[in-house]
């Protein structure tokens, strides 16, 4: 990989440069919580935080998206809709990039998902080491901290200066074209390794379990207690799935403008959580017990993703940690719970 | 297929013929408007769109041998359903597909076949019996049993009365409740399986019902022999995109629309939310 140097004081004016050809979306705060939205200047990026609410997925995913366009008045015409606004998303932290990576693997495989893919070609990802993790995140257990791979462009703050990863061309490109850098030097990678392990050291969870060991403890605990207790105290509010970054789910429904002749076709971001997620129309429900729903939670982060798409289906955000109100969303917990009991 | 077509764009089609079945069952002749087959396999699916409703995973109920349309056998149940059967010929459907495995024809030519269909199971059946009449000398025996709630809940009378005549295949039905116009069998299904013999070795059952028929099934065709790989069954799931998307079709981890909705009954054991 090649890595470049930019100052801090070089930095505005590649963002403002950025800005000035695509939009940009990065990680603003209010009221103390960070989040992604669009930015207007560099003045309102904010590259330091520990984890936003909701993922930089909703960029790739929206909530809400239209899927089809139709008129109904006279013959029916039927068109596809895909939005596919290019855009740089700035300051994406390893475990969201690592969370991208597998949600391109869901969407590109078997059938592609234009309205995904076209989407995630025009996006540009500059990403960040995160300095001050989240206390409920857990990334080094999954091995999500840091990443080689994901992204356009990787930033490292070590000081008074970025390293910045190279990670593609469109991202050495725009890297060339709005910023001032200098090639980087032995030392300045010994910064970076520094600064990242750095971090490392501020991570407060941690899982006893080898990441590799995960599939296999939930194989063999398929039918341990700890589902039954958890779901107990569960109100299959879904909070957990909003906010993880791996979960793609859908739902898609139709809707209809007043006057009957013209409606779309949207999905929207739906839950395994919720009671009525896997009934079909004569009643059957094939989840209908909380304890199945929660256990398959599980099983789809810990295990049946890395058989369908060769990744874990959980990069150790912590987000569901913090989302859930009934305060029993705690993979680590879960998961030591578990290597305790093998 | 394209990365840039979207795989949630439905091709137009025209509703050439419509027929009740039963008070709660419809039949619907489907001819695409780009002329092209549909080109299914017996035992697929289609996503169906009434535009502005939304859409349905239903079954092709005829044959890949009968060319130019296709039909499927719909039950009202809810919102699509209902939209649907208010149709009239000429009205225009959206169709995604054909989805899903199909019965596995490769592995049924030359054994005998037989189809255990419970209610608005022989939908998908149909098709599967239509084309094993179509190309019979492909075919061991035939055997088809036929379970209804009642007599009025038979559906596909026409082909019913054929197939009690037909000397290409064995047709043994029954009902749970009979009325006094009915002279056949009653009971349950099951009821009907010491009324034959089969060559275990040689036979493949061919199973699709209610969710709570499939565990008596089973057992019973184990019990003439049958191994649990030659036992194929098609099973419904919540469906939402048929593509391997959407999420709502897993079974564990597989998914319905897509290594489905056909599995062998040795798949389906080890998976714990299966059956
Ligand atoms: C592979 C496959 C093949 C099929 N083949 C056939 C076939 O050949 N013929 C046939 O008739 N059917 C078939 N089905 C079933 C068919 O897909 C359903 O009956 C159909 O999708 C119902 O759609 P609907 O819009 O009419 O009902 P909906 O309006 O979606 O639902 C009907 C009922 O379910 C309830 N409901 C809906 N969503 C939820 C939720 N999230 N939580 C709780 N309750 C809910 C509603 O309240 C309503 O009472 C098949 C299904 C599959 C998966
Ligand atoms: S399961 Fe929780 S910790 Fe894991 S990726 Fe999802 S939100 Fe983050
Ligand atoms: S957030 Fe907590 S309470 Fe809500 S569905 Fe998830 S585990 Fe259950
Ligand atoms: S129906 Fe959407 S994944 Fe199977």
């Amino acid at each position: 990989m090649k890595y470049e140097v930019i100052t801090k004081e070089d930095f505005p004016s590649f963002v403002n440069g950025l800005l000035s050809e695509i939009e940009v979306v990065g990680v603003k705060m209010k009221e103390g919580k960070f989040h992604y939205d669009k930015i207007k200047s560099y003045d309102e990026l904010c590259l330091d935080y520990d984890v936003t609410l909701i993922p930089p997925k909703k960029y790739l995913l929206p909530p809400k998206e239209t899927l089809l366009k139709f008129s109904l008045g006279g013959a029916i015409q039927v068109e596809p809709s895909i939005d596919a606004t290019p855009r740089v998303i700035l300051g994406v932290h390893p475990y969201d990039i690592k969370a991208i990576e597998l949600m391109d693997a869901v969407f590109s495989d078997s059938n592609p998902d234009a309205n995904y893919m076209e989407r995630r070609r025009n996006t540009v990802i500059v990403g960040v080491d995160c300095r001050n993790p989240s206390p409920n995140a857990f990334c080094p257990s999954m091995g999500t901290d840091t990443t080689e791979t994901g992204f356009d462009l990787l930033l490292t703050d070590i000081g008074e200066q970025y390293v910045v990863a190279i990670g593609s061309e469109k991202g050495e490109e725009l890297l060339k074209k709005h910023a001032r850098t200098r090639e980087a030097t032995e030392a300045d990678l010994a910064q970076r390794k520094a600064a990242q392990e750095e971090a490392l050291a501020k991570y407060k969870l941690s899982i006893k379990a080898a990441v590799e060991e995960i599939p296999e403890l939930l194989e063999k605990n398929y039918d341990h207690p700890l589902w039954e207790e958890l779901a107990a105290k569960c109100l299959s509010c879904g909070s957990c799935t909003m906010v993880c970054p791996t979960c793609v789910c859908f739902d898609v429904q139709d809707d209809l403008e007043l006057n009957l002749t013209a409606g779309e076709r949207f999905r929207q971001w739906d839950s395994c959580m919720l009671q009525g997620f896997a009934k079909v129309a004569t009643g059957e429900n094939f989840r209908e017990d909380c304890t199945s729903r929660l256990r398959h939670r599980y099983f789809r982060k810990g295990n049946y993703m890395l058989k369908r798409y060769g990744k874990l289906g959980c990069v150790g955000c912590g987000r569901c940690i913090g989302a859930c109100l009934a305060e029993i969303a705690n993979p680590v917990e879960a998961y030591n719970r578990l290597k305790e009991g093998s | 297929m394209s990365e840039k077509e979207s795989i949630y764009l439905p091709m137009l089609a025209e509703l050439v013929r419509t027929e009740g079945l039963t008070e709660r069952e419809r039949l619907f002749e489907l001819k695409l408007r780009n002329g092209d087959e549909l080109g299914h396999k017996p035992g697929q699916f289609v996503e169906i769109s009434v535009f502005g409703i939304g859409e349905a995973p239903l079954s092709i109920s005829s044959s890949p041998t009968k060319k130019g349309s296709f039909e499927i056998g719909v039950r009202t149940v809810g919102n699509v359903t209902n939209a649907l059967h208010r149709l009239e010929k000429g009205a225009t459907v959206g169709v995604r597909g054909p989805f899903g495995n199909g019965f596995p024809l490769d592995r049924l030519k030359g054994q005998d076949v037989l189809i255990v269909a419970g209610g608005i199971g022989l939908v998908p059946l149909r098709s599967l019996i239509n084309y094993v009449l179509d190309n019979r000398g492909d075919f061991g025996r035939l055997i088809v049993l036929f379970g209804a709630r009642t007599p009025a809940e038979q559906l596909f009378l026409d082909e019913l009365a054929l197939w009690r005549q037909s000397k290409d295949m064995e047709y043994l039905e029954t009902v749970d409740r009979g009325d006094e116009n009915w002279k056949g069998n009653a009971g349950v299904i099951t009821t009907l399986f010491p009324l034959f013999d089969i060559a275990p070795e040689k036979t493949y059952a061919v199973i699709v019902g209610p969710p709570v028929m499939y565990r008596f099934v089973i057992a019973e065709c184990r019990n003439k022999g049958i191994p649990d790989d030659q036992l194929l069954l098609s099973l419904e799931r919540r469906m939402k995109c048929g593509v391997g998307k959407c999420g709502h079709c897993q079974i564990n981890n597989v998914y319905v629309c897509q290594e489905g909705p056909v599995f062998t009954y040795s798949e389906l054991k080890n998976l714990e939310e299966a059956i």
